[in-house]
């Protein structure tokens, strides 16, 4: 019947033979679940600061969604994964979403069409920089944030999303192994919001007045809807609907849960199980299995999220007896969980679990924790440097908080002449 | 002579006293809720890791307006629902009442003051 035999369709077998309905609708539908999940780090987030702040903590977060979602489609997605420049940057081959379009990029994921991977990369880039606003929220000046963001993006997002999962990138040629981001994701947040934390200073009142999370069910909704959000992110991170997949998923479960048991341990311990901690842990057990999820079993899982949650309840501690207002735990929970994660992945990793991967220390591949930790640090340090440089440089030139007055107001008003509750 | 009563309760307590109050005959009365601390000085609560102090507790306040010669057994009915023994069971406060104005009926003194039924409207129990 030459009728079904249209020209359209003898082009598209042509230049997308290889395009797979089943992997593409997981792609399209992790892609909304990784979405989801920067409102859901609002909320989480939103629930833990004070309530003259919870609109403008809110907002840090879903106005990252707007504005990374420009930045990716301009420059941001061709940084990242443009045709490497010597291993260090994309370049602008892909700027505007150029020569991106349902031909299947066969770099990164051969089974989709190359707008659906941009897609779900894109939801990676909205999250990261979302992921650092804990650490100076209820005092960042709005405007130099934005500015902030945008820079950062560009600057620290861009070329390390690159170096580890770019062809030609850097890391990648050494064979790095990150699933689904604990270096380019949790990494580069958690060291960045340490960094922002200790130039923007802490919160007026920081360790004299009690500062009370206004709204711990907010932040038990973000950690559940984080929980969920996960599945798309580590199981999307596949790719493909395969076996690959529902390992990564199975493997970000059990992280999360016993990272979140073993917290509510800790938390016993030192007087009750609190729900906060509890749903901290779980956070926690997730951000250590992203970098691993694709590449372990769900054993291992269930020991990377457990000591996740020892690294990180300490990590906590540590930076309290510091006094640095890193307000939300940004690093301890994001940068030391993912440090851990993509050592951890140097550990357990194993081609039994993903012949694409590699064999781990506990496999007889030390090598491969050796270029696991070599990322970690180059990257933490990369981040912190030019977080460094952006802070004191918009400092200067904007002002990174509000004055003393606008503090104490609070900043959903004095930022956003709203309040969150009438 | 007309009283107000103010008392300052734990928010647990609240049913037992109204129970109390309404088996002595209180018919009305207001209640909002407070911040504050007397000698206690505050409560530990758990956070992600430990614990922190928070000075100001949420606490009950009771207002009722009757008159005096009743004032005596309402704060009997209040301080026998309220008190548990531990300290920030709370506090009572009495103050003269110089006017009541019934918006409806536009009664004043303590005629505005009497329901059916009342504790007001009782004879006197010794």
């Amino acid at each position: 019947m030459g009728f079904f035999c249209s020209g359209k369709d003898i082009k598209e077998s042509k230049t997308m033979p290889s395009v797979n309905s089943g992997d593409t609708a997981w792609v399209l539908i992790a892609t909304a679940l990784v979405l989801m999940m920067t409102p859901a780090l609002a909320f989480f987030y939103g629930g833990m600061v004070r309530k003259k702040n919870i609109l403008s903590t809110l907002n840090l977060n879903i106005i990252v969604m707007a504005l990374i979602s420009v930045q990716w489609v301009l420059i941001g997605y061709s940084l990242a994964f443009g045709p490497s420049t010597i291993g260090l940057v994309g370049n602008l081959a892909y700027a505007g979403f150029n020569n991106v379009g349902d031909a299947p990029n066969a770099a990164y994921a051969p089974t989709v069409p190359h707008i659906a991977y941009a897609a779900y990369q894109m939801t990676f880039a909205i999250i990261t920089p979302a992921l650092i606003t804990g650490a100076f929220v209820e005092r960042v000046r709005f405007k130099t944030f934005l500015v902030f963001i945008a820079l950062w993006s560009t600057f620290v997002y861009g070329p390390v999303a690159h170096w580890v999962w770019g062809k030609g990138g850097l890391f990648h040629n050494l064979g790095v192994l990150d699933f689904a981001g604990g270096t380019v994701v949790h990494v580069t947040a958690g060291f960045s919001a340490l960094m922002f934390a200790w130039v923007i200073g802490p919160r007026k009142g920081y360790g004299k007045v009690t500062m009370e999370p206004s709204n711990i069910p907010f932040t038990i909704l973000g950690a559940g809807l984080l929980w969920m959000g996960w599945f798309g992110f580590n199981g999307g991170s596949a790719l493909a609907a395969d076996g690959v997949a529902a390992n990564a998923i199975m493997t970000t479960n059990t992280a999360a849960a016993t990272a979140g048991l073993v917290w509510m341990l800790l938390s016993w311990r030192d007087s009750k199980p609190s729900v906060l901690g509890i749903v901290t842990g779980a956070v926690v057990g997730l951000v250590a299995i992203t970098p691993a999820s694709g590449f372990v079993s769900p054993l291992a899982a269930l020991v990377i999220g457990g000591v996740a949650a020892l690294i990180s309840y300490n990590a906590i501690k540590f930076r309290q007896r510091l006094q640095l207002d890193e307000s939300l735990d940004v690093w301890a929970c994001h940068g030391m969980g993912g440090l851990w994660g993509a050592l951890a992945t140097g550990l357990f990793a194993s081609k039994a679990i993903n012949p694409a991967g590699a064999d781990g220390l506990f496999y007889g591949n030390p090598g491969q924790f050796l270029v696991q930790a070599l990322t970690v640090v180059v990257v933490a340090a990369f981040s912190m440097g030019v977080t460094f440089v952006l802070t004191k440089a918009l400092d200067k030139v904007m002002g990174l908080r509000v004055s003393p007055n606008e503090e104490e107001v609070g900043l959903d008003i004095s930022e956003h002449g709203e309040h969150a509750y009438s | 002579m007309t009283k107000k009563i103010e008392a300052i309760i734990r928010e647990e307590k609240l049913n037992d006293i109204k129970d109390a109050l309404h088996a002595i005959g209180i018919v009305g009365m207001n209640i909002s809720e407070v911040r504050g601390h007397g000698r206690q000085g505050g409560i530990t609560l758990v956070g992600r890791t430990g614990t922190y102090q928070v000075d100001m507790l949420p606490r009950i306040q009771l207002n009722i307006v009757l008159s005096d010669k009743n004032v005596e057994r309402t704060i009997e009915a209040i301080c026998g629902a309220a008190k548990t023994g531990n300290i920030g069971d709370g506090i009572i406060f009495v103050y003269p009442v110089d006017e009541v104005v019934r918006i409806r009926t536009g009664e004043r003194g303590h005629e505005a003051l009497m329901y059916e039924g009342d504790i007001d409207t009782l004879p006197v129990q010794e």
